[in-house]
Parts: structure tokens; sequence; C-alpha cells
């Protein structure tokens, strides 16, 4: 082949509109654009103040997540919201919808969820498109092999009016995962290993493409788990090419394209992986055979170790800032350098966010619960990533399961991921969670996060101790 | 959106590493649907002692710092989330600029489209602006973005980069949004020659 292209590079060059020049930057069209009521109130007040319409309103679709509550249903089968500026932004975002003709899936109705739980879900997220929404999880989407990048509310605005965005060519980054992942590590860990191991800044100006033969055996919500945290790694986007896995998981979805059209659009997916000899700008790998499960003790993702290693200390450290930030969070989070986790008290464990709250997320954290119980003083709270999500695991029986055991077994949202709701974890608590980021007050004010898979989480949750998930699975 | 060419500003430094976006501003003041209010709540968990009174030993909070207009913070400033709301919160606090070694994306691209300048300095003039603000923290700055160079306190110039169409936007009030309209010849060609992928409305 003369001129080898990755997966990325096709996407992008699929979607000029206008190229980049010396004085511009390429106008690239959105085949997607997901909204939701946090980041997109100003963008519409934009429009308005212009006088401007949506201009592909059917390319466009809301969903309610960020300020939602996920208490349980009133007798009247309603999700109460009580938060006055939650309420606010949700009629908001309902006028906007309204006004400007987008597809809304309303707070309790069966499409509800996170957005990047639903976009996939729905079967509107497609290998070789490009997804933008006002919210740095984007990146999830790239699991299909489409170009997702997180965006700030004045661009909202400008895919808004125009479905278009100014955009330079990113760098490219290939980041290789090789080896078997062992009984009792998941996909979370791989990524959490890759953040510990490049750093938080690692991505930055790059878009990774994760390949190899870990990445190629897992499912597509794995491949999500793993693209959704790429931001922590620095990178806007994260991609995997398309494979028969992808296409099996987007047939016969809502939205997806249907019959003759799905044979059409599987034969152009299949043109989208990397040619051979491709070249990226820069090189990453890790191995998922030697990978314990990962655990963070810090306060950004990057500060992640195996589960049976201690916390590092200062003289492991590369440089000043790299010490002086380990003291910062050593203080932040209560814990000692050199000191290992294992065994560490735990008070709450949430298992949800667009990290980990798909089915098999749920049904991991089942198998794990399913004959246990959650130890005494643990408050454990259970959050399906969509209404479709928690009506499927209803269907499978395992919200009994996690009820069995003590666990809370919630409606869909964002919930404790980003304390903007009324799930948070109180001040000085310690919680496990399945989410994205541990950084200083994410959970709430105080609130001290290790991130951790749904199977270190549930290991946690019926120990009431930092408990490695691996010495537990041969129990029964 | 005004013009901004040159101007001069009182500096603070606040020389963490990894600064993320739910540190410059908190998820609870993500609840707004305007802009009004947000920079009360800049930085609000390090600002602000538990009782509400303001932290004497945060940076921001010292007598000297008042009226500062440039941030200069450490390493990959404002990772994390895509809330334009952490622009909006140092641009409502005063800033006009702020000065690192490096930002993340999204972070840099956001303050770019509302004029809070992401001005990125080598490593050694990091360090160099540093001691100077440790020694004098009345130290001034100024900035040239037309010739994107900064004047440190000893009248060393350092150049830093920005991208043209940025630089031209910001330095001529371009508006981005007026320049995407201006392409739509361009959008109706792509939109007729590419297949609707994805339709939403049912």
């Amino acid at each position: 082949m003369s001129n080898p292209k990755t997966l990325f590079d096709k996407v992008w060059d699929a979607h000029i509109v206008r190229p980049e020049t010396p004085d511009t930057p390429a106008v690239l069209y959105i085949d997607l654009h997901l909204i939701h009521e946090v980041t997109s109130p100003q963008a519409f007040s934009e429009l308005r103040q212009r006088g401007l319409p949506v201009r592909r309103p059917e390319r466009t679709l809301a969903t309610m997540d960020h300020s939602t509550p996920t208490t349980p249903r009133n007798a009247l089968g309603v999700i109460p919201v009580i938060d006055p500026q939650a309420i606010n932004q949700l009629d908001q975002l309902r006028k906007n919808c309204a006004d400007f003709g987008i597809t809304l899936f309303e707070l309790g109705s069966l499409n509800q969820g996170i957005v990047h739980v639903i976009g996939p879900e729905q079967g509107l997220t497609q290998p070789g498109m490009t997804i933008v929404c006002g919210d740095s999880h984007t990146s999830t989407h790239g699991a299909f092999g489409a170009l997702a990048f997180g965006i700030g509310t004045s661009e909202v605005g400008h895919v808004l009016a125009t479905q278009c965005l100014l955009q330079y060519r990113p760098k490219t980054c290939a980041v290789r995962v090789s080896g078997k992942l062992q009984a009792g590590v998941t996909a979370k860990d791989i990524i959490l290993a890759i953040i510990a191991k490049y750093g938080v800044g690692g991505g930055t100006g790059h878009v990774f493409e994760y390949m190899g033969e870990a990445i190629r055996s897992l499912s597509m919500e794995e491949r999500m788990t793993i693209c959704n945290m790429s931001i922590e790694g620095g990178a806007r986007a994260g991609m995997v090419a398309p494979d028969e896995t992808t296409f099996q998981y987007v047939a016969g979805r809502p939205y997806a394209p249907q019959g003759a059209a799905f044979a059409e659009a599987v034969e152009r997916w299949r043109s989208l992986p990397s040619d051979d000899g491709a070249r990226f700008d820069k090189e990453m790998s890790l191995d998922a055979g030697s990978l314990a499960p990962m655990i963070t003790y810090g306060t950004n993702p990057g500060m992640g170790i195996p589960i049976d290693a201690p916390i590092p200390t200062p003289e492991q450290l590369p440089d000043s800032a790299s010490r002086q930030a380990l003291d910062k969070a050593m203080v932040y989070m209560g814990l000692e350098p050199g000191k290992p986790l294992l065994g560490h008290k735990v008070d709450l464990v949430f298992i949800g966010s667009c990290t980990n709250s798909r089915i098999n997320d749920l049904r991991q954290a089942a198998s794990f619960f399913r004959g246990r119980k959650v130890a005494d003083g643990v408050r454990v709270m259970v959050v399906p990533g969509s209404q479709r999500v928690k009506k499927q695991a209803e269907e499978e029986g395992l919200d009994a399961i996690f009820k069995a055991a003590g666990a809370e077994w919630r409606e869909a949202g964002c919930s404790a991921c980003l304390g903007m709701n009324d799930d948070k974890v109180p001040a000085g608590k310690y919680a496990v969670s399945t989410s994205n980021r541990n950084f200083e007050g994410r959970q709430g004010p105080g609130a001290r996060t290790m991130l951790a898979s749904p199977l270190t989480a549930a290991a946690a949750a019926v120990t009431g101790r930092i408990t490695d998930p691996r010495t537990m699975l041969d129990e029964r | 959106m005004k013009p901004i060419t040159t101007f001069s500003g009182k500096a603070v430094a606040l020389p963490i590493d990894n600064v993320d976006t739910d540190q410059i501003i908190p998820a609870s003041y993500l609840k707004i649907t305007d802009k009004s209010g947000v920079a009360d709540g800049l930085f609000q968990a390090w600002r602000y002692l538990p009782d509400g009174s303001p932290n004497p030993d945060f940076p921001l909070n010292r007598p000297e710092a008042l009226g500062a207009t440039l941030l200069v913070a450490g390493h990959n400033f404002g990772c994390g989330s895509s809330r334009e709301h952490a622009p909006w919160a140092l641009q409502g606090y005063g800033f006009r600029a702020v000065i690192a070694p490096a930002f993340a994306d999204i972070f840099r691209n956001n303050a770019l489209k509302i004029g809070l300048l992401p001005v990125v300095i080598d490593a050694e003039s990091y360090h160099e602006l540093l001691s100077h603000l440790a020694e004098d923290p009345h130290t001034t700055l100024s900035i040239d973005l037309p010739n994107q160079l900064l004047t440190m306190p000893g009248g060393r110039l350092v150049s830093f980069p920005i991208d043209a169409f940025a630089r031209h936007c910001l330095v001529h009030g371009v508006d981005q949004l007026g320049f995407l309209q201006q392409q739509e010849a361009d959008i109706l060609t792509f939109e007729a020659t590419n297949p609707v992928t994805v339709y939403t409305i049912r």
C-alpha cells in the first residue's frame, strides 16, 4: 500500500469539510452530537441571541444524567427531583429541545441514562463516525472505531449552529496491549495501569488507538471502559478498530442501520482498521498478562498501583513535582507512603458511572455478591448506567442479588461519580469507586476516592476492607 | 469579543502540577444555566476554609495577590472535565491569562474560545518566574499577543506558541462561530456527498 493510514486518519479524512491551512484549522463535520443538561444551556442562549436554528436536529440527541437524582421512584412511578437548581436545569433542557426540535430522552423514561451509555446502547454510536458531546468522557464511543471527543460549551454552540467544529489534526499514539488477562483482572485494570505507567498528561495532544491481543479479546463494554478513561491519560480521544465483536454489538439496535443497509454499513466499516505499516506519532505498551487488579491511592487517576503493592515512597519518585504531589495527596487521603492499601478500611462502595455501569459490569459485580453480604457499616450504591441496563439487570435477577447482599439498587444516572446530584461521599470517608476520577472533592467535598474495577469494588463491599478480589474467586 | 493585543498585570503563582477542572470549579457550580456566580466557586475547596471564610494560606487570598490578572500554574493545568465553567470562573475572577509549562487539551481550547490566554512557557522560564514571584509577590508581567511574547520580570522576552487562527481571532475580535457560518457552501457540499449515518428523530 502506498500511503498506509491509521484508523484515526481514515475517520478524520472522511469528515473534512474544508482542509487545514497555515492560517485556519480544518472544518470537521460532526455526525452525531449528544447533549445533556449541564453543558448545553449557555450554548442554546447563544443561538437565541444570534437568532440561529439548530442546523441538524436529526443528528442531535439529548438526555438527562448529570444533575439528576438516582433515588427510587415515588408512588406515581416518578423520580422526584428536589434540588431547585437541578429542576431549573432540566426544565431548560426540555424547553431547548422542544423549541429547537431535538429528541430528548426524558428522566425516568426507558431510553434515558448516562449519555455515554445510551449512545452505544441505542445504536447511535457506529464505527467511522465523528461524535462529540460537552463531556470529556465522550472518548467512550471510540470503542466502536468512531472519533469521539469532549468539547466545551462554546463548541457545543458551534456544532448546534453549523454541525461542524474548527479543529487542528491531533497526533496519534498506538497503545499496544499484549497478553491475556488473568482471572480477577479486568479492562478497568488495563486502563488504570496504562495511566499509572504514562501519567495523566502522557496522551496530551494525541488520539490513542488501543490495539493488540488483549484488546481484541475484550467485549464492547470492556473496550468502552478503556476508551472512556483515555481522557484521564490526557488523550481527548481513544479508539479501537471495529471487528466482528463491534458489528455484532451494533446489529439490531434501535438507531443502527437495519437489513441491507446494515450489511452495506459493515462492508464500509471493514475498511476502517489501521493499514499495515501505518505510522503513529507515539507508542505505548502494556503487558496485560502480568497485570494485577489496580487501585488508586492518590488524587489523580495516574496515582495507581497493583492492589497488592505498597503506596510509593517519595524516594521512588523521579522528581520534586511528583514528590510534592504525593505529599499533598497523602494529606488529603489520610494515607502513608510505603504502607499497603490492602486491608484499609472502606466506608462506601460506588458501582456505576460511564466507566463501569453497563450490563456486564453489573453481572460481574453480581457474580461476586451472590450468596455474600455487604460488610457492616459499609454503604454500597449500585447505579445502572441507563434505564435499559436497569431493566435488563432486573430481568436477569441481578437487582435481587444486590438487594439481598445489602446494596442499594438505584435509578440510572451519573450519580456519585461527580458530586453534582444528591449522591455524594461524605467528607473524610473512603470510597472504592468504579468511576473515572479521584480528584480532590470529586465525589463530594473531602471525599477520599479509590478507583478500581467492579470486582475489586465488590470485594471491598463484602469485606469492608481493600481486598484483592483474586483471593476470593475460588472460595465457592 | 473585545480584541486582545498587549496587556500587563500582577501575577500570582499556584505552583501545583495537574490542577484539574474539579479544583478550578467544583461540580456544584455547574448547575447554573448562565455564567452568573461561577467565579465565586473558583478553587473553592482550596480558597475557603470549611466555615466558609477565606483560607489565608491560599496564594490567591494573600493581600499582595489582590488584583492579580495573571495566574502562573503548574504542568498539565486544567486536566479532567470539558467544563467551560473552568475558564469562565478564572475569567470571572479577573484573570486574563494562565501561564504554565503545559495545558490539558480541552481546557486550552475552551480558554482560547473565551479570550482567556493559555500561555505555554518552557520549564526553565516557569521556574524562573516562580522564584521571581517568591522574592517579589508584586511582580507584574506583560503579554504581547500579536508577537506572542511574554516579558519576564528582568525584561527577558519569552516567546510562546499559540495557533495562528486563535491568535488572529483574539487580536481582531473575530467571532469563530461567524467564521464557521461562512463555510456554509462547503458544508452543504459535504452533506450532499456523504451518506447520513444516523437519524435521531423518529
